[in-house]
């Protein structure tokens, strides 16, 4: 700007010393500092932007792989569990969860009894076991009969509350105020744990666990979110890369250059910028509804998220095609190769390492895509593990950031803490796929 | 003088390697070579000179067919190699390549080791059955190419380390491992220092007694040092060919003395 208007009167005198700058060239290094500032404003304030961030995540979500537990002697008598007295399995289903908890609020008590805790006004100290405690148990007797009759020790989860509690959520002031836990209870979980009935370790379960229903969050894990986040990606690398790089080496390499191939090209840049929720209506109309696949199911989340990663791919694909130095290809040409060979032999190679940085960007935006899956009933709450591939691509599954989706809409704090902690993990994936993407470019590019 | 008139008798009892009869080039609706019409001889190294942009090298690209890879160029006329129609519906450029070497005026080697440089265009074209044969082809064209004795005990690294004038040479080795008839030359030494266009020029000179060489140059003194027939191309036409000798001490047009005496181009 200055340089623009300075009046021909002010012409720079170019006899001055060269010791003192003029004028002109002290503004333009004033315009080139001034211009460095608002560089480092700007990466400042990314950096702040993301630390905040980080740290936000870190500080809620970290208490996710964290679990409280409760050590209990569980009486199993058979005159409750197995009243015909056979073992049969049949038989054994008909005790329900309801027969299975006064066992444990009965073990509880005696806990309480042994231990010779007493707190004043205390009640239902059965609320400090979680709900899932009965279904954990029923489960392990179905699956052991001919544990009935002993006395065997189990660890059961600790509720939501108390887990809470030892995770700083949970005050005795906020409890005053709760109707799911009083400060009696949690006195008397501080004597449970004094007495080495209680404790906080590390949860696998957050990890491999299926969800959980909206009363239980200390029960909800990840198992089934990742393992169909993971299907998809699979879907998705199997689907998108080989098509991808064979459209983008057909068009960059082989295709005429006319008003039809121009029109395809636009359009896949067009494509690339649809939002994602579109790419949803896309697969339920087409994938769910006409070709008939099953709700839910990996397979048609890998096939949506497969047309949305295309564009990223092709594009990506593309770009690092041109940037192979065209006198390659003449060397090529020159010695006799032909068309394929020039392009298989000496060009794919070099655009190898681009292809496969498009590839993970492209993954990464597919794993962290939510609103596509909430079309197609990946919102769905799936409790079973889905199959071994491929059976299991057709199995409900879940997805790592449409399970973030649906525990951040439920009621209970817990689950805000669960949300964060699905976002750690996710973002754990992503910085592996981009450490993988950089490996194996440096191994790529070590070859010449 | 008297040298030039000693290969001049030479050249004289020579047969056509390559003949053009007419040969127009478009790109687009720029006329870039017009109604060009020349016999190249065999086992002689012909050079084109003229000022850049008019038309050498594209007609050079038409010989081997190169200009098929622009999608707007057209070729029409006729250029045929040992009486064949190189531009006939029959005839596969892949194969007519391998015929019809070329040399780039960058120095071009593929980021791959040595070797397989010179053992790429063998290898595709089915010239060596085992190992040993492909080993040998291998320092042939590297001898050839007067390169051998630089890097014979680094033939696995890459070839993009070697200098400029190594990498041309290489270049060479790669181009006459195919065991081509023609070999083309866009500007070889315009990237090299003039140790290494020496050393280019000594090979040029050499490579003549078993290839028809075609030079493009921009080096007057390059043409008359390595060439026995020169063609002055000027705004796509072919002003004047004849031998190196007469271009360059009796031209016939005075365009080509203009810019032999450096008045244009």
């Amino acid at each position: 700007m200055t340089d623009m208007t300075a009046s021909p009167a002010e012409a720079p005198r170019r006899n001055g010393s060269l010791l003192t700058a003029d004028d002109r060239t002290r503004r333009r290094n004033a315009a080139e500092r001034r211009f460095r500032v608002y560089g480092m404003i700007a990466v400042g304030l990314a950096v702040l932007a993301l630390v905040f961030l980080l740290t936000s995540i870190i500080r809620n979500g970290a208490g996710a792989f964290m679990q409280t537990y409760i050590t209990l002697e569980v009486a199993l008598p058979e005159d409750k569990l197995d009243k015909s007295g056979t073992r049969d399995i049949e038989e054994l289903k008909k005790a329900t969860t309801f027969t299975y908890s006064p066992l444990i609020k009965d073990a509880l008590e005696a806990k309480i009894a042994e231990e010779g805790i007493e707190i004043e006004g205390l009640s239902k100290e059965g609320d400090l076991i979680s709900k899932e405690a009965a279904a954990q148990l029923r489960n392990f007797v179905l699956a052991n009969p001919e544990v009935i009759g002993t006395t065997r020790e189990f660890e059961f989860l600790a509720s939501g509350r108390i887990d809470g509690y030892y995770k700083g959520r949970v005050t005795m002031a906020t409890a005053e105020l709760d109707g799911n836990i009083s400060p009696e209870q949690l006195m008397l979980a501080d004597a449970l744990k004094e007495a080495g009935a209680l404790e906080t370790r590390f949860n696998w379960a957050f990890i491999t666990a299926p969800d959980a229903s909206e009363n239980r969050p200390e029960a909800s894990g990840l198992g089934v979110a990742i393992l169909g986040s993971f299907y998809m990606m699979l879907i998705v690398l199997v689907l998108a890369l080989p098509i991808g790089v064979a459209a983008s080496i057909y068009l960059e390499e082989f295709a005429p250059k006319n008003r039809f191939t121009d029109l395809i090209e636009v359009n896949i840049s067009n494509l690339a910028a649809v939002p994602s929720i579109v790419f949803g209506i896309l697969g339920l109309a087409i994938f769910i509804n006409f070709a008939g696949l099953p709700q839910s199911a990996p397979i048609v989340g890998g096939l949506v998220l497969t047309l949305m990663t295309l564009p990223t791919i092709i594009i990506a694909t593309r770009a690092s095609l041109k940037a192979v130095p065209p006198s390659i290809r003449e060397a090529a040409l020159g010695v006799g190769a032909s068309k394929m060979q020039t392009v298989f032999h000496h060009v794919l190679p070099l655009a190898a390492p681009g292809i496969l940085t498009g590839t993970i960007i492209g993954l990464a935006q597919a794993l962290g895509e939510t609103a596509p899956l909430l079309l197609i009933g990946m919102v769905a709450f799936v409790r079973e593990y889905p199959a071994a591939p491929p059976e299991g691509f057709f199995d409900p599954a879940s997805a790592l950031p449409v399970q973030v989706y649906n525990w951040t809409t439920r009621s209970d704090p817990a689950f805000v803490e669960r949300a964060s902690g699905a976002i750690i993990v996710l973002l754990v994936f992503l910085l592996i796929m981009n450490t993988l993407a950089i490996i194996l470019r440096r191994r790529f590019e070590r070859r010449w | 003088m008297n040298d030039m008139r000693r290969i001049e008798r030479a050249t004289d009892m020579k047969e056509t390697k390559i003949s053009a009869r007419h040969v127009n080039v478009h790109y687009g609706d720029t006329h870039a070579i017009k109604d060009v019409s020349v016999e190249i001889q065999d086992k002689t190294v012909t050079a084109f000179i003229g000022p850049s942009g008019c038309g050498k090298s594209t007609f050079l690209r038409c010989i081997n067919r190169m200009n098929d890879t622009i999608d707007i160029a057209r070729i029409d006329g006729d250029i045929r190699i040992d009486g064949e129609d190189i531009y006939d519906p029959k005839v596969d450029p892949v194969q007519l390549r391998a015929k019809v070497g070329m040399v780039f005026q960058k120095p071009n080697p593929f980021p791959k080791s040595i070797f397989d440089n010179v053992a790429y265009g063998p290898r595709i074209h089915g010239l060596a059955r085992t190992k040993a044969e492909l080993d040998e082809i291998v320092e042939k064209s590297l001898r050839r190419a007067a390169i051998w004795d630089e890097v014979k005990d680094r033939l696995q690294q890459p070839g993009t380390g070697l200098s400029g004038g190594q990498q041309q040479r290489l270049c060479i080795a790669r181009a006459v491992a195919t065991e081509p008839e023609v070999l083309l030359m866009d500007e070889p030494c315009s990237a090299l220092d003039p140790i290494a266009t020496a050393q280019v020029e000594e090979l040029i000179d050499e490579l003549k007694q078993n290839y028809s060489v075609v030079i493009v140059t921009h080096s007057m003194q390059q043409a008359a040092r390595v060439s026995q027939k020169t063609a002055f191309f000027h705004l796509g036409t072919l002003v004047e060919y004849g031998e190196t000798g007469d271009i360059f001490t009796k031209p016939e047009d005075s365009r080509t003395e203009s810019y032999i005496t450096g008045r244009i181009g």
